[in-house]
């Protein structure tokens, strides 16, 4: 969870020099909800996601340095430079997309279990939404089908209050997702997405359900995006939330949290979280070395023949 | 030559479904309906009792959803082939279809192809109307990262269809509803008509018709009924639609000099014209004449047989313009259809036997 904010604060600092040229969606604020769901899964469950996937990459085990080669455009990037940030992959890590259309991934994560189905394969898919997307309708196609067939899925919702600008009682009515998550059928659950722990017992629940078979689960995870929808900055000037707001969600930090709950268990001293930060400052300096490094792709890759695999 | 075996379009359709399900256990097949009784028109009749509930699915009335799961599954080694009674519902995945299955391959660094046929029949004729009629080809055509390959005689149809779940892309599968009833000889084996490669169908020294899936059929019957008033017209079955066959076109339109397209889809941004556009950008110096098409009004298809008659191009408008690109009088093409009464033995709004084959 440290690692993810100590990557994108560099994303923060880096931005001005210009030189990544793309859209970038930060998580910073969110980073509960990656860290404990992923921490309860297997290498082999599957995770994928939308436009802000930087810390669910990260979390599931995705590559840094390709990510950050990947935000710079450089060919050593997940996508040779084809992708930015708003497409990552990382096979190995069974990462395997973020797409920017809202909902976009999710029937795709439900073709993960589908085909896992058939093969009789047991891994769960995971997929990470936000609260927008249950405005969309295929987000109730695929929970249709997977409910249906009892496929190996958990839709983890993160509500982050804002679709871009636009506040939730501006697009939906006051009822809760998680009573339409039930109506669908769908095991269903709701947490502090600001606290890991919890977030990672409470998916271990659901994990557990899925792979008893019983069925595809629902969990919705409370969580605040910290930066402007797009871009490194705070845009709370824009007045489309209040900076008291900003604040009290600031005050309920994640990393915070847990790292204030380590200390007092014991867990960790104040010793060790020094030497883990100067280990991540490390990593986290070298990716970006390693990308900016990196040379762009070749005019050659501007080819249509690859469009097509063969 | 082996024995000729005569079976029609949908025949030949759920052959290559059987066979691509035998030989291949990553293959399975989806649609709203394809296990119901009357199986999409008789295309997967007896498959889910042959194969089974794993490998041939019903599925909700959740067109994106689906093939967006579809999209899941192939990128996870399975070979889908979904099914949509009309193109027209196929419309609401064009989402997952232009920004998922088309760009896979591409935007994730060429590390994952979507190996996914999705079949999309499209109706004509008995007053099927604005909604259950349009050819969209050239739609799918402008997508880079989809193959549209669009068959006129079984054979193709099976080869065609063999091939898409064979490929490592999405395709797309665009079978016209009057294909089905169109007989031909069509080989028993598991065999792929190669993507991407057009037929001559008739050969010809006079003219130069290129056409696809239905209205190949009719531009073949005219090129018949042309030869008997000594136009020698060739016509060309494009049989694939992207990548198109240029090279095959160019190579007829060489030797004839003259070209007619005929498009089962609208005039306005459509195929016909960027046929067109290929030939007359490289090889303005064979054509003779001014190159025509034949396209549908840039309208909605109406559902009246009165209407319907004049909005659909038929033989006779083929005819007639194939004769004016030559400098032909095309008074005499009355005549030649006068004399031939199959054509007009079946309204114009069901499939016409006279040309309908054995192929």
């Amino acid at each position: 969870m440290l690692r993810i904010r100590m990557v994108e604060e560099k994303i923060v600092e880096l931005y001005p020099e210009q030189q990544m040229r793309c859209p970038v969606h930060l998580s910073i604020g969110q980073e509960g909800v990656a860290a404990g769901v992923c921490e309860a899964l297997d290498t082999k469950d599957t995770v994928m996601s939308g436009h802000r996937a930087h810390a669910h990459y990260l979390a599931k085990g995705g590559n840094l340095k390709k990510m950050i080669a990947e935000i710079y455009g450089r060919e050593t990037g997940c996508c040779l430079g084809r992708g930015g940030s708003m497409h990552l992959i990382d096979l190995d890590a069974n990462f395997k997309g973020s797409t920017p259309i809202v909902g976009g991934t999710i029937p795709v994560a439900v073709g993960l279990a589908w085909a896992a189905h058939m093969k009789k394969e047991k891994q769960v898919s995971v997929i990470f939404l936000g609260e927008g997307t249950t405005e969309e309708g295929v987000w109730h196609e695929s929970v249709t089908f997977a409910v249906l067939h009892k496929l190996r899925v958990l839709f983890v919702c993160e509500n982050n209050l804002y679709s871009v600008y636009t506040p939730l009682n501006e697009r939906q009515p006051d009822r809760p997702r998680t009573g339409i998550a039930k109506a669908h059928g769908l095991y269903v659950d709701h947490g502090d997405g600001n606290k890991a722990l919890e977030v990672y017992e409470k998916t271990q629940n659901a994990v557990t359900h899925i792979r008893s078979g019983k069925g595809p689960a629902f969990i919705e995870f409370d969580t605040y995006r910290w930066r402007e929808h797009c871009g490194p900055n705070f845009d709370n000037a824009l007045g489309y939330r209040s900076e008291e707001e900003f604040l009290a969600w600031q005050k309920k930090d994640p990393v915070a949290q847990l790292e204030k709950q380590a200390l007092k268990s014991g867990s960790l001293t104040q010793k060790t979280i020094v030497s883990i930060r100067s280990q991540i400052e490390q990593e986290v300096t070298d990716a970006f070395t390693f990308a900016k490094k990196s040379p762009y792709p070749k005019k050659g890759a501007l080819n249509p023949k690859f469009s097509y695999a063969s | 030559m082996p024995r000729k075996r005569i079976i029609n379009g949908a025949q030949a359709i759920r052959e290559a479904l059987d066979q691509s399900l035998a030989k291949d256990p990553r293959v399975f097949v989806v649609g709203e309906g394809v296990p119901d009784p009357k199986g999409v028109f008789g295309t997967s009749i007896g498959l889910r009792e042959k194969y089974g509930k794993n490998r041939v699915w019903d599925m909700p009335v959740a067109e994106n959803g689906m093939t967006g799961a579809c999209i899941g599954a192939a990128i996870s080694g399975m070979r889908p082939v979904l099914v949509h009674q009309r193109l027209d519902f196929a419309l609401l995945s064009l989402d997952q279809i232009i920004n998922n299955a088309a760009k896979w391959f591409y935007m994730f660094g060429g590390q994952q192809s979507v190996p996914l046929v999705i079949r999309m029949v499209i109706g004509h004729g008995w007053g099927q109307g604005a909604q259950h009629s349009q050819n969209l080809q050239a739609l799918f055509a402008h997508i880079p990262g989809l193959k549209v390959v669009m068959p006129s005689q079984p054979q193709d149809a099976k080869g065609l269809l063999i091939a898409a779940i064979a490929d490592p892309n999405p395709v797309i599968y665009l079978e016209h509803r009057w294909i089905h009833s169109a007989q031909g000889n069509v080989s028993k084996k598991y065999f792929t008509t190669e993507i991407g490669k057009a037929a001559i169908t008739k050969r010809g020294s006079d003219v130069t018709i290129v056409s696809s899936s239905y209205m190949a059929l009719e531009a073949l019957r005219a090129a018949q009924l042309l030869a008997k008033i000594n136009v020698d017209a060739e016509v060309v079955d494009l049989r694939t639609i992207s990548p198109l066959d240029t090279p095959a076109i160019t190579r007829s339109v060489k030797k004839t000099g003259h070209l007619l397209v005929v498009d089962s889809g609208w005039t306005n941004g459509g195929i016909a014209g960027e046929i067109i556009a290929r030939v007359v950008e490289k090889h303005m110096d064979v054509l003779k004449k001014p190159p025509a098409r034949i396209a549908l009004p840039d309208m909605p298809a109406p559902s009246s047989p009165g209407l319907t008659k004049f909005y659909y191009p038929n033989i006779e408008m083929i005819m007639r313009k194939a004769c004016n690109i030559i400098g032909k009088d095309p008074v005499v093409v009355a005549k030649v259809l006068a004399e031939d009464t199959s054509l007009s033995a079946t309204p114009h709004d069901v499939p016409n036997s006279s040309y309908m084959g054995p192929f």
